[in-house]
């Protein structure tokens, strides 16, 4: 293909643990990363993504299969020799060495002149906005300082991938999201692959082209955000991307029937057989006097405000949880259901995703 | 001075008053008492006479009393072979230390006690029993030799004790335990994410070695390399049991002054010329490693 930058085929490695047994971080994974793309692995920690990660950098021997960038088949080579970069979690910045040195530290080794090198690190700190900082120490500079050093190190040689390693999980909230922006624009400044492994689903969705994500050292879905959201291929991906409220059943027709006798409505056509109804929290809405959509009633456990929604806790009669995400601005209504302790939550069969019985 | 400024003093010199006084009255008493001596003539039989007397350090240094003395080469000869086995053994006992530190720092917790017990195991037995053990294995007619004759590599035996090569040998023995715990201190806590991502920026393993790995782990080299070649200068037991009569270091030598030759005036001399020596490294270890050790050491 191409239009591919990174080919994984059947990529597969396990570990022995210390008590003797095997763990399997790679299930003969297949992807292909194409180029200019933001893709992001995601999944819980122990899910494979890291090791993912690592083989592509070269820190983690395959056991099978191969890995080609570029077309080249760079299974065997050392970290050294792979056009592959990566910013580390810590940041890994070289202590010994100042903001400038620890910048130009790829051009350095690659035997660029000084006075290029010089030209070249005062661009890229420029393009992370630390300009005018070389002469600094890592030590000198906050966290959300350091991340940028360790972001410039790791693009001023031009790697044809970049590999993150959940570089943002350090920093305090607010910081994190205007990194989030501007690690988005600049890989599209730079035109060049972004690899970023997270267990943070926000930040997947937020700035990816495409989402893998992973479990069990397998990618359960490779997707856009979007499509990872609302149409999850099983219940791992529905219940680690997002909230969700999961109804298994059978399908008949245009229903839902569950084993406790509950009736989900839904607009996917040709379904039978068994299934689970996916309905997101912020899918639901108050039902007033006279809504003819398909509902569920609940009583009401707890209603929390968190800013621009309330969210519902409740249980049906059978006493399955249910969660909704009303927004703020149906204060009025919220104001009754908090009386009666009880609430109608109304859907649109159109927003119901069926999930077919998953093979195993 | 505020109160409470002047209450941390107040603490602060109760608290450095009991080794402050000790240190004034057994080190720096002592010390005034061997400069002072050192510039003293040596009474005839023994003592000294309290006369202003600079050919002490004349005869080490090429102007000796014209009377009494010559100028004799041989103890600046002494002095720089001193220094020399001094940096052999630093040398050495750093190549044998830094790669077993580095291996050690990669064992388990349990492990890593283990070995570190082991190192310092040697300490509860007596110094002198140990480097005699070493003479029965050196000596002529010791295990080394034997073994040799008996499996027919050498015809006769070899000549291993009393050569600067045994003074060598016996030194690192007795020093390694020094040079590894400062060593060991600074690999330990080397984080190997900084290795891996100097490999990941396209650095070889070689270039990686000389630029992160070294200077970040010269702190404790430059440590061990200072408690190893100070005392390593001075030392006396090791050359007077495995060097035997034929070599003398700094440390024999000042002790014959002071106990056969009884002439302590010389012998004060030749000690503060030691002494000056490495005040001269110690400073320069002072001044590298607040240049830059101190900044490894911080960084992160």
């Amino acid at each position: 293909m191409r239009d591919s930058i990174v080919r994984l085929e059947k990529a597969a490695k396990a570990f022995g643990t210390p008590e003797g047994q095997t763990v399997t971080a790679l299930d003969a994974i297949d992807l292909t990363v194409r180029r200019n793309e933001f893709l992001t692995l995601l999944g819980p920690s122990g899910c494979g993504k890291t090791t993912l990660l690592q083989a592509i950098s070269g820190f983690v021997e395959l056991d099978s299969g191969r890995i080609l960038i570029d077309g080249e088949d760079i299974t065997d080579r050392p970290p050294y020799r792979r056009p592959v970069n990566t910013v580390f979690q810590n940041y890994a910045l070289f202590p010994h060495m100042t903001v400038g040195e620890n910048t130009g530290y790829a051009l350095e080794v690659a035997g660029v002149a000084r006075p290029e090198r010089a030209r070249r690190v005062a661009d890229a700190l420029r393009m992370v906005g630390l300009e005018g900082m070389e002469g600094r120490k890592p030590r000198q500079l906050s966290g959300g300082q350091q991340q940028r050093v360790a972001l410039a190190r790791a693009i001023i040689a031009r790697p044809k991938l970049l590999l993150l390693d959940e570089p943002l999980s350090a920093l305090d909230k607010n910081l994190r999201q205007a990194m989030q922006i501007e690690l988005k624009t600049l890989q599209h400044e730079l035109g060049i692959s972004f690899i970023f492994v997270t267990h943070d689903q926000q930040e997947a969705l937020t700035m990816s082209d495409r989402v893998a994500v992973l479990s069990g050292g397998r990618i359960q879905q490779l997707d856009t955000p979007r499509a990872i959201y609302d149409q999850p291929k099983n219940s791992f991906v529905a219940t680690f991307v997002g909230a969700s409220n999961l109804f298994e059943g059978r399908a008949e027709g245009a229903r839902l029937v569950t084993g406790d006798g509950l009736s989900i409505a839904h607009a996917t056509a040709g379904t039978s057989g068994t299934a689970t109804a996916l309905i997101r929290p912020e899918q639901f809405f108050i039902a007033e006097a006279g809504d003819t959509a398909p509902a569920l009633d609940v009583d009401l456990e707890q209603i929390v405000f968190v800013g621009s929604t309330f969210e519902l806790f409740g249980r049906t009669a059978t006493g399955r949880r249910v969660i909704a995400e009303i927004p703020a601005t149906r204060r009025n209504l919220v104001g009754e259901i908090e009386q009666s302790r009880r609430a109608r939550l109304a859907y649109d069969p159109a927003a119901v995703h069926l999930i077919p019985a998953e093979a195993a | 001075m505020s109160s409470i400024a002047f209450r941390r003093r107040a603490q602060l010199g109760l608290l450095l008053g009991p080794v402050s006084l000790f240190l004034a009255i057994f080190f720096l008493g002592p010390l005034a008492i061997m400069i002072v001596t050192s510039f003293l003539a040596p009474g005839l039989y023994g003592g000294v006479e309290w006369t202003w007397y600079p050919h002490n350090y004349g005869r080490i240094l090429g102007f000796a009393d014209p009377m009494f003395e010559d100028f004799d080469p041989v103890y600046i000869a002494i002095f720089l072979r001193s220094l020399k086995i001094a940096a052999l053994t630093v040398v050495a006992t750093l190549l044998v230390c830094y790669p077993a530190a580095f291996c050690i720092s990669r064992l388990s917790e349990r492990w890593k006690n283990f070995c570190l017990f082991l190192i310092t195991l040697p300490f509860f037995t007596s110094l002198i029993v140990r480097l005699f053990i070493w003479v029965l294995i050196l000596r002529q007619t010791g295990l080394v030799n034997a073994v040799l004759l008996n499996t027919g590599v050498v015809a006769r035996p070899l000549e291993l004790i009393y050569t600067d090569g045994a003074i060598v040998l016996g030194m690192v023995y007795v020093f390694i335990p020094f040079m590894f715990m400062p060593v060991y201190a600074s690999v330990e806590k080397l984080d190997w994410t900084l290795v891996r991502a100097s490999l990941d920026l396209g650095a070889g393993p070689i270039r990686t070695f000389l630029r992160i790995i070294l200077p970040l782990t010269a702190p404790g080299i430059a440590g061990g390399a200072v408690i190893v070649f100070i005392p390593a200068l001075g030392n006396f037991v090791v050359p007077a049991i495995l060097g035997g009569a034929k070599v003398m270091m700094l440390g024999n030598l000042i002790e014959q002054q002071f106990l056969a030759a009884r002439n302590w005036p010389f012998g004060s001399a030749l000690a503060m010329m030691v002494m000056s020596v490495m005040l001269v490294l110690l400073f320069a270890y002072v001044i590298v490693s607040g240049r830059r050790g101190i900044d490894a050491a911080t960084g992160r």
